[in-house]
């Protein structure tokens, strides 16, 4: 009896501290900023690389440039996704509110991703495939990627009770993550108009240094920006849901 | 890499194709916290409202 509190006080308590939203109200409020400075610094930087250091491609000219945007909201959408059921799936194990909030705050964001990476990939497919959208694989997965977040998002919306909706939420979530390795794999899978992956692990990239390069920090921006506006979300999700609570009414930013 | 000013602006006569892409991404990207910061707003002006009616009540009682 007593080694298990121990354990608990230990190691546990901590994390489950962190799942309490009052906990982790305030430390999201203070981690906020410091993401904001690393999409800042990234942001400059990928911009940079991206116009005036990486070359002309021999192909396509400077219309390849639309890569350091497509690839990385492409990259985030699918992680997004992933990391949003994560928290969906752990809400449905642990019945943790915050989970659930967690996943709630990635929704639109994701979709977002999912959108910016179709409409680039139409602004770039037009002026070198000839076509704004075709029914390929990669495409078409991607598009099913945006509805299920979509989907998550109105589904949730629709049921009032919001541990219900949570548990819905999470099915859907949950069921949707199939699409991901589809996405990913379509281009190697089926013949496609899309090209291969830009970036693998097994080979070497398939691109100069500095194109690379600035992929890579766009990316880096991308995934910064999603985090500080993941916790600006749940913060006011955990707001609207907590309302009640003694907490809430405490804050200093309601007292004043 | 670029002569002019005029020639990074045209992309090598991509700019259509590219200036969308960017534009639209930079807007979204630029558009999303103010969404957030509204949403904060209503909540925050509905939790302060909440407590001065609670601070009427609480004196009206006594």
């Amino acid at each position: 009896m007593n080694n298990t509190n121990n354990f608990a006080n230990n190691r546990l308590v901590n994390w489950f501290k962190l799942s309490s939203p009052s906990t982790f109200y305030p430390l999201a409020g203070k981690l906020i900023p410091f993401f904001w400075i690393l999409t800042a610094i990234f942001g400059i930087a990928g911009l940079w690389v991206s116009f005036f250091v990486a070359p002309v491609d021999a192909v396509q000219g400077q219309g390849y440039r639309i890569i350091f945007i497509h690839v990385p909201a492409s990259w985030m959408s699918m992680f997004i996704y992933l990391v949003m059921a994560a928290w969906a799936g752990l809400g449905l194990i642990f019945n943790t509110r915050l989970s659930a909030m967690m996943a709630q705050a990635l929704a639109p964001i994701g979709a977002w991703m999912a959108f910016l990476s179709l409409w680039t990939g139409a602004f770039w497919g037009k002026p070198m495939w000839g076509a704004w959208w075709v029914w390929d694989a990669r495409l078409t997965s991607e598009l099913i990627l945006l509805f299920l977040y979509l989907g998550f998002i109105a589904l949730q919306a629709s049921i009032d009770n919001p541990r219900r909706a949570d548990k819905a939420g999470a099915i859907l979530a949950l069921v949707g993550v199939v699409n991901v390795p589809i996405i990913y794999f379509s281009v190697k899978w089926w013949n496609t108009l899309h090209q291969g992956a830009s970036v693998s692990l097994t080979k070497a990239p398939a691109m100069a240094q500095t194109m690379l390069l600035g992929m890579l920090l766009m990316a880096l921006c991308f995934w910064m920006y999603s985090i500080a506006v993941g916790l600006m979300r749940v913060r006011t999700i955990i707001l609207e849901r907590e309302a009640h609570a003694d907490w809430v009414r405490q804050l200093d930013e309601v007292k004043n | 890499m670029w002569n002019s000013a005029a020639d990074f602006f045209a992309m090598g006569g991509y700019a259509l194709y590219v200036w969308s892409s960017f534009g639209v991404c930079a807007t979204v990207l630029l558009l999303e916290p103010f969404i957030i910061r509204a949403r904060n707003k209503a909540i925050m002006r509905r939790l302060k409202q909440e407590r001065l009616a609670e601070q009427f009540d609480n004196k009206g009682s006594q």
